[in-house]
């Protein structure tokens, strides 16, 4: 894991010590932003939207999707707005030519290795960057055990295929699904399991280069991991890598349909944090529990039974005597 | 941290292997026996376990060197031991090439399929499928496999550091006193020898050159061939500076050392006090050997001055590029002055602790360096409070990148920080880092000997001193060759007497191939970046007309796919889709024709250069570029 640039936001927990201002100029207009403040931050203020894929105001920014780069007037290579701080009289181009073409690339890898189609705004993020992923030939199928890859060790290329890291999608309990044909390494879940917020540490990124996955320790099923089901990684991913098994079902069945879900906020009735639930009800059925990231008790995180406790609503058989 | 920890239990072997390198457990809590009083009224843990996690990768190397691989019982017991979960060790476990984390025989024969050694070490792999089968490539498939102790298999390696000994191999041995052989000039007979634990006798035609680990039972062993007799060709030449003691000292003594000259620039370093030091080094105008050119007294000067304490200085010994191998050649037959250089940085930039970070595949270098400190110590040459630690890699090119090699001491895996910040502000265990190449620092030396102004007169206005390149391939006298910055590359190569030659590449993996009619480059800097290519870590690598160039360019990609971290997007997948690229190209099944696959890898390339992480991904497609563009090699392809 890459040590922090920006300091992690502490969302709801402003920082009031005062700032030297930093004057820069983005895309041609001029601004002044506090000391500390990153590139993305500084856009945001101007309305100028990048693109990010593993940033999160809620974790500390891995920058490693560079999809948020940057050209810095100066400097030699692109720089990833999601974690760079600003500099003074740094000048900026968020759209140059050179940046669309690295944001058009990182776009055109993902797609033609991973499966974006659950990952929120994709489609027309793709569109927009005139992405066409199968250039790179066809994808190929499905490989039968990626964690048994080695090190330093890769077959050759097979003319054929685009290399994929499409996988059998692993179900391994009853809480939740994880189909690493979907993910794009991100490393959200690490962090939300391991330091930034859980510190259960359960997953952990295995493997390097193209091979490299999220993993359990020697790839172990989540029942026999350290795993306590919070699914706060779960609320972190942006791709669907993974996903409650309900929703997980309800998609496979075609019945997912976010459009008819009613959202409603509660307070989780377990315990005294009092941690804001958002239930996400679909048919008169609670189908997804989170909680808002903004929210300054929970950043968006919950434990087993706020994530996943919530059955027993709407059991419908008859109570038991 | 309440961890959860592994089930399977670790053999009396494994339990040895981890108290070995880490210490034996002092309570319950660190995964020691049971129920003494002190454990059920004592809680240990936080901090000071914490603290310990630097320890993870030695402790995964012993497991790896006693075994032969990491079990799920040896695992649990370094988490255990370290506090580490076992998740967050798996990843590091699985991230270098040199751990196994599946069965794999105690006997394993790393062979060099590199640039150098691909085509010479053709009939040894075709002999080692006829006799072992074919090499380890991946998990061995089946649940539970038994290997016998007699067992050995081999696998490919990337360069091994030993071009001009090539075909080269590593034999590792894991046991009680585990063997680490590095063999240049391996035959097919020889390296099935290796393997068989058979003896071979060697007959003229059939001699090779070892350096193995004094640690092991059998005495280190040189059994140089023909052309290795002297460790570098310019023996004896007294206009060398870098190399002058190659060859003439006794590396392995003090005293050897000491009656060459010997710690006189350390005197006078001590003498002269650390701001004068790194005057001197920045009226050098050294700049950094390592690949990056950066100067090297700006360097000190910005870790000198840090209020923030400890300073740390890192010798950067990963020398991983292929073609590369001149790092070797100082740390093996000059260890004292590598030594020598780094007590003299450390007490200029004020650091208490320095590090030196050697390649796992040179175990006599290592073995030389940890003498040479061990001397160093004992004799009190140091000054009072300062220490160097030795610490090996684990099979991984990316550790050579500065960050990279600082979350590899820390115990993590090896990926390369975003920077800002730099090193001279964050650098290890987040404290302000100098981190310097073995070659540069040797040149420190020669600087405090002669004065910073007198050195910058060696070499040209903007690039001074000497360097070392390493000359392999289509020459008759292959090795490490020392001269002043600004020599023609022509010169070069007649030096080394080269032969006839297609192509060469400067600079290594992350270099340039140059035309046979483009040697007339100057060897500075600024003659480089004239003709637009680099000098990198030194690597000029001839290829005769008989080399397969376009073999070479697929080598290289796969180089960079096997070695890319797996970080960021562009450099992960990227360097897939130019090999792909690639082996399209060579079998004549081109997305778009010709044109419409070298347009492709142009616009992978330009990504890669601009959007990754670090230099590995900004580099991948450098020697790519220039086989298209400067040696032409796709034009007229169907
Ligand atoms: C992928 C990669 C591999 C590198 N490998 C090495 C290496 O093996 N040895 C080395 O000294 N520098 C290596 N470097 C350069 C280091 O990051 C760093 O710049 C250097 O050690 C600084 O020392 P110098 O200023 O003395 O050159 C590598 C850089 C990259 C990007
Ligand atoms: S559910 Fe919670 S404990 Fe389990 S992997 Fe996800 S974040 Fe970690
Ligand atoms: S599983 Fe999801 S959160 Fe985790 S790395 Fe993959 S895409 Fe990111
Ligand atoms: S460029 Fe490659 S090696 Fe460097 S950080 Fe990115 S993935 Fe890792
Ligand atoms: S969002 Fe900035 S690198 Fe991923
Ligand atoms: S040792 Fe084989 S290529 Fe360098």
């Amino acid at each position: 894991m890459t040590s922090a640039i920006a300091p992690l936001v502490q969302l709801g927990r402003p920082d009031r010590t005062p700032k030297k201002m930093v004057s820069l100029t983005i895309d041609g207009h001029g601004l002044e932003v506090p000391e500390g403040t990153t590139i993305l931050g500084a856009c945001a203020s101007l309305d100028i939207e990048i693109p990010t894929l593993c940033y999160l105001e809620t974790l500390r920014p891995v920058n490693v999707c560079r999809l948020c780069v940057v050209e810095v007037e100066g400097a030699r290579v692109l720089a990833p707005a999601c974690s760079r701080l600003v500099e003074p009289d740094m000048t900026v181009h968020t759209a140059s030519p050179r940046v669309r073409h690295s944001r058009k690339l990182v776009l055109e890898l993902l797609a033609s290795s991973v499966d974006l189609s659950t990952t929120a705004g994709m489609t027309e993020l793709l569109e927009s960057y005139d992405c066409r992923p199968e250039r790179y030939g066809p994808p190929a199928p499905p490989a039968a055990n990626r964690d048994a890859a080695i090190p330093g060790h890769h077959a050759a290329p097979d003319p054929a295929f685009a290399a994929t890291v499409a996988q059998p999608v692993k179900i391994d309990n009853e809480l939740y699904v994880r189909d690493y044909t979907k993910c794009v390494l991100c490393y959200k879940c690490v962090e939300a399991c391991g330091p930034d917020h859980q510190n259960t540490f359960a997953i952990a990124v295995a493997g390097r280069g193209f091979d490299a996955r999220i993993s359990t320790e020697l790839a172990v099923p989540l029942p026999d991991s350290a795993c306590v089901y919070c699914g706060n990684c779960i609320a972190v991913c942006p791709t669907g890598a993974l996903m409650a098994k309900d929703e997980h079902d309800l998609r496979a069945a075609g019945s997912w349909d976010p459009s008819s879900q009613q959202v409603t906020d509660t307070i989780c009735p377990y315990c005294g944090v009092g941690c804001t639930l958002t239930l996400h009800v679909q048919d008169g059925d609670i189908v997804k529990a989170t909680s808002p990231l903004e929210n300054s008790i929970t950043l968006g995180n919950l434990c087993v039974k706020g994530r996943f406790g919530w059955r027993f609503v709407q059991n419908r058989s008859a109570p038991r005597a | 941290m309440d961890l959860k920890l592994l089930d399977a239990e670790p053999t009396l072997e494994e339990r040895e292997a981890v108290d070995a390198a880490i210490g034996a457990p002092t309570s319950a809590w660190d995964g020691g026996e049971r129920g003494t009083h002190r454990d059920a009224h004592t809680a240990l843990g936080g901090a000071s376990v914490r603290n310990r996690r630097h320890e993870l990768v030695p402790a995964l190397q012993s497991l790896q060197a006693r075994v032969g691989w990491i079990s799920e019982g040896g695992l649990g017991y370094v988490c255990e031991r370290l506090g580490v979960p076992p998740a967050d060790a798996w990843g590091v476990a699985t991230f270098y090439a040199l751990l196994a984390t599946t069965p794999r025989p105690r006997r394993v024969l790393h062979v060099c399929s590199d640039i150098a050694c691909a085509r010479k070490a053709h009939g040894v792999e075709l002999a080692l499928e006829a006799s072992v089968g074919p090499p380890i490539s991946g998990a061995p498939s089946g649940d539970s496999i038994i290997l016998g102790d007699d067992e050995a298999a081999w696998m490919h390696s990337p360069c091994l550091g030993m071009c001009d000994m090539a075909p080269a191999a590593l034999l590792t041995v894991a046991g009680e006193t585990p063997v680490e052989r590095l063999c240049g000039n391996i035959t097919p007979d020889r390296a099935s020898g290796l393997l068989a634990r058979r003896r071979v006798r060697s007959t003229s035609a059939d001699i090779l050159y070892v350096e193995q680990r004094l640690a092991t039972t059998t005495p280190y062993a040189t059994v140089p061939d023909s052309s290795a007799s002297a460790p570098i060709p310019q023996l004896g030449d007294p206009s060398l500076v870098l190399l002058k003691r190659v060859g003439v000292v006794d590396p392995t003594s003090l005293e050897s050392y000491r009656a060459a000259g010997g710690f006189e620039a350390l005197q006078r370093a001590l003498e002269m006090g650390a701001e004068a030091v790194v005057a001197e080094v920045s009226a050098s105008k050294l700049v950094g050997r390592g690949g990056a050119a950066f100067p090297t007294g700006r360097k000190w000067e910005a870790v000198r001055t840090q209020p923030a304490q400890p300073h740390y200085l890192v010798c950067n010994a990963d020398e991983s590029e292929p073609g590369t191998f001149k790092d070797r050649l100082l740390m093996t037959h000059d260890p004292f002055a590598i030594v020598e250089s780094m007590t003299i940085a450390s007490f200029a930039a004020g650091c208490s602790r320095a590090y030196l970070y050697v390649r796992a595949e040179y175990p006599l270098a290592y073995e030389r360096i940890a003498n040479a400190i061990a001397r160093c110590r004992d004799a009190g040459v140091f000054p009072s409070g300062f220490d160097i630690e030795l610490r090996r890699g684990a099979g991984a090119y990316i550790c050579g990148e500065e960050t990279a090699l600082f979350e590899s001491i820390e115990g993590k895996r090896g990926e390369p920080r975003s920077k800002p910040p730099f090193p001279v502000n964050s650098g290890l265990f987040g404290k302000p880092t100098v981190v310097n190449n073995v070659e540069t620092l040797a040149n420190v030396i020669p600087i405090l000997l002669m004065g910073g102004t007198e050195y910058a007169k060696i070499g040209t206005a903007g690039s001074t001193g000497t360097r070392l390149f390493c000359l392999s391939g289509a020459v008759r006298k292959p090795g490490v060759y020392e001269v002043p910055c600004g020599t023609s590359l022509r010169s070069l190569l007649e030096l080394a007497e080269v032969r006839e030659m297609s192509a060469l590449l400067l600079g290594g993996a992350a270099g340039n191939f140059l035309r046979p009619d483009e040697i007339d480059v100057e060897l500075s800097m600024e003659g480089a970046r004239a003709a637009n290519a680099t000098l990198g870590s030194g690597v000029v690598l001839a290829f005769d007309e008989q080399t397969d160039l376009h073999h070479v360019v697929r080598r290289i990609a796969g180089f960079f796919r096997d070695e890319s971290c797996g970080q960021c997007v562009p450099c992960r997948v990227g360097t897939v889709r130019q090999e792909e690229s690639l082996h399209r190209l060579a079998h004549g099944r081109p997305i778009g024709g010709v044109a419409g696959e070298l347009a492709l890898l142009e616009e992978v390339g330009v990504a890669m250069r601009d959007a990754s992480i670090c230099g590995l991904g900004q580099t991948a497609y450098a020697a790519v570029e220039s086989a298209i563009k400067r040696l032409r090699l796709y034009e007229g392809m169907a």
